[in-house]
Order: structure tokens, then sequence, then C-alpha cells
């Protein structure tokens, strides 16, 4: 059955981690950091992905991991995301790590390449993203290639994208490789993991363009990226590639939830904390009724959204064949939770939630991007629909 | 002190009570009684009352043996209050002759208990109740009053009230807590008929009610602290039910959208599927409140899953009547009914659509949940209240 609880190593971890943040990412101080010298802190990174060894959390002890999962990854997310970190944790430490473990052969761990490169991530040394939009989800179709429902052109059409400016099939050169827009930390990132018709490719990020852009969540750095088509190492076949870039994009999506979760979590006590102290009318704010009504049911939300988190942590844990469903219901409902609590928390802070200096609007920036990270509500409830047999109508 | 009372022990007393009491061949009520004696009705009740003192953990496993056995149950939908209700608050305020008296049949089902707590003037404001007790010369109380959304009242035998019994104390403090016989001349049980068409609940009236001293659970004034525990059990009584994935309204909905290709539209097919995933995720919260008190972690979740499962009953079933179309607009019948038994997912969508009405106000209102969330659990302040220190007979009514 499905464990929800934590066990008592995972509290320890989150002890571990929340000490760590309280001493060197406290929120108050990140609307400052995010205009200076950029929310990334490496020593951050040193200490949490090698001291703590959050990194290596879901790579197996042989290729220099913690051999532990994504139930302790989740932890470390709520933590990240009730701090919001501006750290690559996501992106490198479970999306891209899951990628490269996806590729291992049945049962084995990765050889080649991957196995290098995941015992260099485990450890904190070196940090991957995979070469994709952030709003990808798992299972969508990647960019570029046909989707399956689009019904095939008629005959004489003429599409009106780019390709339609070329000059005639027979004297078209190799394409100028397209950039990939909004891939989150690829600032950050040493390598590129970068799916391509022909199979997975390990580029060296010194190899590709990387063009930063100004991101609504200024805590996940955002850039357009250009690799060039014949960058990197080939890490896997087009199948093998497909498999592994679902289930890394099926692992971001899952443990984003458990980011959601503690950053609704931070939303809602700062609120509490805030109505309790701040007077109006002669009376302590979160005294009426109208509040208090609504904290009560952000608790509501917050409550359920950790048993949605901790059971997608947990399929996804135990390699369980109902994960698909269990973390398009953890995203479809904690995504939308975590918007909920940022825009209360902006709401109930007053005039104060609008300040800059305070880190509320912080909060609001990652919980509506993360809105759209690893695949919308709507893509989730799109890929549950036919899980479990609930189809759209028939016809547009 | 004895050593605590294990799996093992526990199985050896089935197989016992099996064997003394073959199923196929005992009597259902003697078959009750005995188990009630062999301390394997609830576990984790005293020595003597049904239990064994036993860890409350252990009884999934009792009952998981009896009923592989093909052992009768009690009907805990019948006597539901009964043994949420009552039987905890007798365990903690009843003498131990009240304990010997009416413990074992409340837990066969030979007497039924119904609650005498609402009032038509006190529902959320529970302590402002005007029903009255008053003492006479031979300590006898006699009680005049009325009480409404009395479930079972009809069936039965017993009940726990409330009462006033000092208008000169503030509220909460003039209150008593007896238990009522309800074939006591004085009491009137009137069907109410209610928004389904049904009457599924009673208005009681209380004339010249006579109930003995000895009757009394806690002390006299103290009533409110008795009724707390009751209602304390009654709110983990209410959308507790443990259900499989789909269960419950959504797999009403969910089988109709299946069922019936022609009904669907693309802003039904969004809105089932937000309820599909809150249904899911409601049911996960119970599950983890469940697995955080088998760990002995009981957590505040309880008023969540109450509030969850009345929302999430009302915009299922009324999106049902929508997805029905023409249908919706039908109802199955007016007919006034006294049902035993309500389930809530039975019947049609319209009755569900109504029904689920009452799931946000019974057992504690949606509001009043919120408010006990806001102030015990986030530890909001109160609000400042007017109440607290007036005598109940100079409040505003």
């Amino acid at each position: 059955m499905t464990d929800l609880l934590y066990s008592e190593a995972e509290s320890d971890l989150r002890a571990a981690v929340r000490a760590l943040l309280a001493d060197r990412a406290a929120p108050a101080a990140l609307p400052a950091r995010l205009e200076g010298t950029g929310p990334h802190d490496a020593a951050l990174w040193r200490a949490l992905a090698g001291d703590v060894g959050a990194a290596g959390l879901l790579v197996p002890e042989e290729l220099g991991g913690q051999g532990a999962g994504p139930r302790e990854a989740a932890v470390v997310l709520e933590e990240l995301g009730r701090a919001v970190t501006p750290l690559p944790y996501l992106t490198s430490s479970v999306v891209a790590t899951r990628t490269l473990l996806a590729l291992a052969p049945a049962g084995g761990p990765p050889a080649g390449p991957a196995a290098g490169l995941l015992a260099e991530l485990a450890a904190g040394r070196r940090t991957a993203v995979l070469a994709l939009p952030l709003t990808t989800g798992p299972g969508a179709p990647e960019p570029g290639s046909p989707t399956p429902t689009d019904p095939p052109p008629p005959a004489g059409h003429r599409p009106r994208t780019p390709a339609a400016e070329t000059p005639a099939p027979h004297t078209i050169p190799a394409p100028a490789p397209a950039p990939i827009p909004a891939v989150a930390d690829a600032v950050l990132a040493d390598v590129l993991l970068v799916p391509r018709p022909d199979g997975l490719h390990a580029v060296d990020a010194a190899d590709a363009e990387i063009r930063p852009l100004t991101p609504l969540d200024l805590t996940r750095p955002l850039a357009a990226v250009t690799v060039p088509a014949d960058a990197g190492t080939r890490l896997a076949e087009p199948a093998a590639s497909r498999a592994a870039v679902r289930e890394g994009l099926l692992a971001g999506a899952g443990l984003l939830a458990s980011e959601q979760l503690g950053l609704a979590e931070w939303c809602l006590e700062e609120s509490v904390r805030h109505t309790r102290t701040r007077h109006q009318f002669n009376r302590p704010v979160g005294s009426f009724q109208a509040l208090k009504h609504r904290m009560a049911e952000l608790w509501l939300e917050v409550t359920a959204a950790r048993a949605a988190a901790r059971n997608a942590a947990d399929a996804l844990a135990t390699g369980s064949a109902d994960a698909p469903l269990a973390v398009a219901v953890a995203q479809a409902y904690c995504s939308r939770v975590a918007v909920h609590a940022a825009e209360e928390c902006v709401q109930l802070h007053g005039g104060t939630g609008m300040t800059w200096e305070h880190p509320a609007h912080v909060y609001l920036k990652r919980a509506k991007a993360d809105q759209l990270a690893y695949g919308s509500a709507g893509h989730h409830k799109d890929t549950l629909a036919g899980l479990v047999g609930l189809p759209a109508p028939a016809g547009r | 002190m004895s050593s605590p009372v294990t799996a093992a022990d526990l199985r050896d007393r089935v197989r016992d009570l099996l064997a003394a009491h073959p199923p196929a061949t005992t009597d259902r009520t003697a078959f009750l009684r005995a188990r009630f004696d062999a301390g394997l009705a609830w576990v984790h009740y005293p020595e003597g009352l049904g239990g064994l003192g036993a860890d409350p953990a252990l009884q999934a496993g009792v009952d998981a043996l009896l009923a592989e056995a093909g052992a009768p149950g009690n009907d805990p939908r019948r006597i539901g209050i009964g043994l949420g209700m009552a039987a905890p608050t007798l365990l903690a305020y009843g003498t131990e002759e009240h304990r010997r008296r009416f413990l074992r049949p409340l837990w066969t089902g030979e007497e039924v208990w119904c609650q005498l707590f609402s009032e038509p003037g006190a529902g959320s404001d529970l302590a402002a109740l005007a029903t009255r007790a008053v003492r006479g010369d031979d300590g006898t109380w006699v009680v005049d009053g009325q009480k409404v959304w009395t479930s079972s009242a009809h069936l039965a035998r017993w009940a726990i009230l409330i009462a006033r019994t000092d208008p000169e104390a503030p509220k909460h403090r003039g209150l008593t807590y007896f238990v009522c016989d309800m074939t006591d001349p004085g009491v009137e049980v009137r069907p109410l008929r209610q928004i389904t068409g049904e009457a599924e609940f009673n208005e009681v009236f209380l004339t010249g009610v006579r109930i003995p001293d000895g009757h009394r659970l806690g002390a006299v004034g103290d009533g409110w602290a008795v009724a707390r525990t009751t209602l304390m059990n009654e709110r983990v009584a209410i959308g507790g039910a443990r259900l499989p994935r789909e269960g419950g309204m959504i797999g009403r909905a969910a089988r109709t959208w299946r069922d019936r290709p022609e009904l669907r539209t693309h802003d039904l097919h969004q809105r089932l599927l937000d309820a599909w995933v809150d249904a899911e995720v409601a049911r996960l919260t119970g599950e983890r409140l469940r697995q955080q008190l088998a760990a002995g972690r009981p957590g505040p979740e309880g008023s969540a899953v109450k509030l969850a499962f009345a929302r999430l009953n009302q915009r299922i079933s009324g999106l049902e009547v929508e997805l029905l179309g023409e249908e919706g607009l039908l109802y199955d019948d007016w007919t006034m009914r006294r049902p035993e038994l309500v389930d809530f997912t039975g019947r049609d969508a319209g009755y569900r659509y109504l029904r689920s009405k009452g799931n946000s106000i019974e057992g504690g209102t949606s509001e009043v949940l919120l408010n006990i969330v806001a102030e015990r659990v986030l530890g909001l302040p109160a609000e400042p209240r007017d109440d607290k220190d007036v005598p109940w007979k100079d409040l505003a009514r």
C-alpha cells in the first residue's frame, strides 16, 4: 500500500535541509539578491548537493549516489519550495538525473558516458538540464516531431511557417537548428541533454548558444538554447531516448508537486503569522471570520496537496504502474493550490504583499511559473482522462 | 499490571467464540451478545464492557476474522449514533451501572439510540439551547422543550439529551446531560419531511418528561463538557468511511459519463476531470489520516475530510444532474418515506443533489468546521464575542 507519511530518515533529511536553508537562503533576503549577482549561490549548491548529499538521492550507490529515491528527493523539494531557493535541484538532480538513469538496461545501472555523467551530477560537481522547454509535460510530443493527432496537410497545402519561405524541397540545405525556448537552469548547466530524432545527446554547455531570457520567476533562470546539429555525444537510440525523456519528465512533474506543497505551506504560515499580529479596526485582522475562513480553506488545500504529493513521490519510488496516474493527479491538484496560496499570501499581506521588499512576490512568481512547468493542469487532466477511461466528447 | 493483549490473544478468543457459538447454528442476537461478552465487540473498551483494553488498531483484525467465518455483525449504520456518540460518552461519563446497563444492548443493536441535541433555535450555537430541565423535590428532573434533526428518534429506545438546568448561568455553564427514555409518555416524535421529500429525521417534543437523577451523565451544570465528548466523536464518524478509488459520488458520475457518450460536452468533461482529481485527492487525504492514526500520530485532518466530503458530494451530484440533460429535469419519487438507512449515493442524481445539501450542515456546519480549523489548527484569534459571561436568560433569541 502507498505510504503517505514521512519516515524518520526523511524527517532527518528535512531537518538538515531546512537548517541549511535557514542559515543561507532565508526568504526575507531573497528579494534583494535577485537583482544583485543573480539568485544562484554556488556555495549553497555545493553544501546542499555535496555536503548534505541531496543531489545524489536518486542515484544508486555504485554510481556515487545516496541510493535513496523520489520520496527523499520530494522532501528536499518541499524545503526548496518553502524557501523558493534558486538552485537547479529539480532540473538537474531530478529531471536530468532520472532521464539518465532511465537509459539503463533493465535491472542494471547505466553504463558508458551516462554513468560517468550521473556520478558527476550525484556529487554535485556538475549540473545537467534536459534541453526542452520547461512547459513540456511527460508524454508530450517533443518539439519538431509530428503531432499524432494532427491530420496530414492536404495536397497542395503550403504551411505558413518559416519553412514555407525556404526554396523548393530539392534545394533545402540542412536547416539551421532552431532555438529551444524557455529551458530552465540552462545558464547554470555544464551539460545539456538534447533529445533529437536520432536519440539523446549529451552536449557540453560551452558548445551551445545559451541566451538568457527574462523570466517571470526570477528564481528559475530561463534561456533560449541553440545546439549545433552535430554537437555532443549520443547516449541512446531514439526509442530508448524517448522513454528516458518521458521518465525524466514524469519524475519532474511528480516531484514538482512537493515543491508546490512546500511553497504553499510557507505562504499559508506567513499569512497566518501576519494576520495574527497585524491590527486594523482595533482587532488582529486574523480574527475576522471572513479572513479566517480563507486561511482555513488554504489549510484544507495544503493538507490535501500533501496527500497528493506524497502519493506521487511514493508511486515514483516504488515504480508503481500507478505512477503516471498519481503524477497527473498531483500536478493537476498541487499546481492550483500553490498559485492559490501565493495569491492569497499577497492579498492577505495587504499593501506589504505588493512590495519588492517582502518575499511574497517571489513565491507568487514561482508558483505561477510552476503552474506551467512539466505540463499544465490541462495536460495532466488529458492524461488522466485517458488513464481512467473518461474520454472527451467526440468531435470538436 | 497484566501484559497487553496481542493479536494472537485475539485470534485465540475469536476461535473460542466461534467454537462455542457456531455462526451457522446460532441466533444472530445470541451471537452478538456472546461476542460482546468475549470482549470482541470493541477491543479497546474495558474488560466486561465489550472489550479487553487492547490497542484499537487490533479491531480490524478481529472484524476480518469474524467476517471470514461468516459471523453476523451488528448493523453499524442503523445504530451509528449509539456506537459513534452515545457509547464513548457513556464510557467517559457514565457510572459503572450505566455502562453495564446500556453498552451491551447498544452494541448488539437491541436498543437503538438517538441524540437530542439540536433545537430550532440552537444549531451551530448549540450551547444556546432552550430545552429546560427542572429538578423536583424527589430529585427527578422534568424536561420541557423541542429538539430537531433527530435521526432515528422513531426507532430509538434511548436518547442522549442536553437540557438547560440553570437559566441564570452563562449559556455554556447552565447545561446538564441526561439519558432520556424515549418510551416516556411525554416524548412525542414527529417525522420532519425534508428537501428530498422523505422524512429521514424527526422533531422531538418533550412535554413534562420525567428523568430520574440516576440518568444524569456528569455533574449538574457540566453538560457542555460531556456534550463536547459526544461531538468530538461525531465528526470522526461523518465522511470518514474508507473508499476505493472512484468510490462514492464520483463513481456514479463517472459511470454515467462512460455509459452515455451522447451526453458528453467539453465543458462537462473538464469539470468532471476536475472533480475526479479532487475526489481522488480527498480519498488520499482520508487515507493519509488513517495512516497517521495507525502510526499513533493523530492529526487534525478529520475536519478536512468532513469538509471535503460535503463539498465534493454537492459539486459532483450537481454536475451529474447537468450531465443528464433532460433526464436531469426529472425526479425519481416524491413520496413521503421514512428510510431506515440513508445512502448518500443511493437513488437518482436529483435525490443525491438534494440530499447532499445536508452534508455541509449535519455533524457540524462547514462554517463551524472552518472556524475550528482556523482557531485550533492555525491558531488564529477567536472573534470577539459578547455571550460568554452573560446569563443565558438575558441573551437575544
